[in-house]
């Protein structure tokens, strides 16, 4: 019995498997839909969700499964204040795999130690959010056929976006990748990922607040947003927000085959206009997220 | 001041003067019921003072957290009066209960009942992080 909580939890060959049945879903849908039939996947998000909540039950759903499970902790005995493992021990009795969301770090960790059956962070704090992960790998190899060689800008708030922080470390074991990154100086990339994963492996990066300058370069812009209340003072703030909005001039000396990508939700940090242009990856990323879910679902339930 | 010698039993030795008491505590040696010494700020020709522990009985304690609590001291395993083994404990890969998590967004600051588990990450510079956040221990 395996759970998921960090992506490093899984090796290169691990992912390359788990694209490899993406990329099959994609193509061969109808193989697939009665894989987890009989079985049940227990969404457990005890904050509000989205896209992840119902990107992991429309997977389990295509994979011919049911769905049980709550969306708010209010909705849970969380509320009565049973702890997290007392709930998966609850959970494991009903469900064959459960994805959980925490607003506390290390949640789905204690999680994992507790249940029976296996557990996905589907994000805790933060901190990680591997499927998110995935599902910005299965878009990169997708559009760019793999990710040896490539030259990814990270643009925005470097600091607390544990989505760069993720595909950092996923990248990282894969030959020839340069990192841009692109951020105000209040908002750089910590220490301890340039020190323990960039210099650590000797991977090339630069670090630059002109997003305009390294565009031509990249290969992958990957933009998140910057938030006003990480900022010390309104000035600063204001001063800096426009740089860090993606708009069609700014993508004018891009290159053709550029993949525009965001984690999503977006508020004005890429404007509504580029979503016309056909670098823009962000929405296909979330339907890339679905597939990714599904192979992972598939692959720890130990379903072939 | 002289403090009967021990026929089986452990002896904590060179521990930083002043740092015998948190030792005794992270110990969990309030709860033995042999006798334990507490000798404080014994002359040491190493560092001029130090303290010393002495447990008159031979007792399974995590030994090895001193190597993260006072680098440096020794511990001597008595047996029918002589020094069985004699030892420096180093750094543990793993530290149960010693230290607690800083991070306000833990779940060990919201779950009273967790273990705080802490990893060693990085002997040469001796940091250790939270399993479940991964934050650094201060």
């Amino acid at each position: 019995m395996r759970s998921i909580i960090d992506i490093l939890d899984l090796s290169t060959q691990e992912i390359d498997s788990l694209i490899k049945t993406a990329c099959d879903i994609i193509d061969n849908p109808d193989k697939y839909a009665e894989k987890c039939k009989r079985k049940k996947l227990a969404t457990l998000f005890f904050e509000p969700s989205t896209r992840t909540r119902l990107s992991f039950e429309a997977a389990m759903y295509e994979l011919g499964g049911n769905v049980i499970g709550f969306s708010a902790a209010n909705n849970s005995s969380a509320a009565k204040g049973e702890s997290v493992s007392d709930t998966v021990k609850t959970v494991s009795c009903y469900a064959d795999i459960i994805a959980m969301r925490h607003p506390k770090e290390g949640a789905p960790m204690v999680a994992s130690m507790a249940a029976s059956v296996p557990i996905i962070n589907a994000g805790d704090g933060g901190h990680n959010h591997p499927t998110q992960t995935l599902a910005d790998l299965l878009t990169i190899y997708r559009e760019k056929g793999g990710f040896d060689n490539l030259t990814v800008g990270l643009c925005g708030d470097l600091k607390f976006g544990r989505t760069v922080h993720s595909l950092i470390n996923a990248l990282s074991r894969y030959s020839g990748i340069k990192f841009i990154l692109i951020s105000p100086e209040e908002l750089k990339l910590p220490e301890y990922v340039v020190n323990n994963v960039l210099k650590k492996k000797n991977i090339p990066y630069v670090e630059t607040t002109d997003l305009i300058g390294a565009m031509p370069e990249l290969d992958i812009l990957y933009m998140t947003r910057v938030q006003r209340e990480r900022f010390f003072n309104e000035q600063d703030y204001i001063r800096l927000k426009d740089s860090y909005i993606l708009t069609p001039d700014k993508l004018e000396t891009a290159k053709d085959d550029l993949a525009v990508m965001h984690p999503l939700p977006r508020v004005n940090e890429i404007s509504v206009a580029v979503d016309n242009d056909k670098r823009a990856c962000y929405f296909k990323q979330v339907l890339n997220g679905k597939y990714m879910r599904m192979a992972l679902i598939l692959m720890l339930l130990g379903v072939e | 001041m002289v403090i009967d010698s021990i026929n089986n039993g452990i002896v904590i030795d060179h521990i930083t003067s002043g740092k015998s008491m948190l030792l005794y505590q992270k110990l969990g040696l309030d709860k033995l019921n042999c006798t334990v010494a507490i000798i404080k700020n014994a002359p040491s020709s190493k560092n001029g003072q130090k303290d010393i522990i002495k447990i008159d009985t031979l007792i399974d304690i995590d030994l090895d957290m001193l190597g993260y609590l006072d680098p440096g001291v020794s511990v001597n395993i008595i047996k029918d009066g002589t020094i069985a083994s004699k030892f420096i404990p180093e750094l543990p890969e793993k530290l149960v209960d010693v230290i607690k998590c800083k991070n306000p967004r833990c779940i060990s600051q919201e779950e009273q009942e967790l273990k705080h588990i802490f990893k060693l990450t990085d002997r040469e510079k001796r940091i250790y992080r939270c399993i479940y956040c991964e934050s650094k221990a201060k």
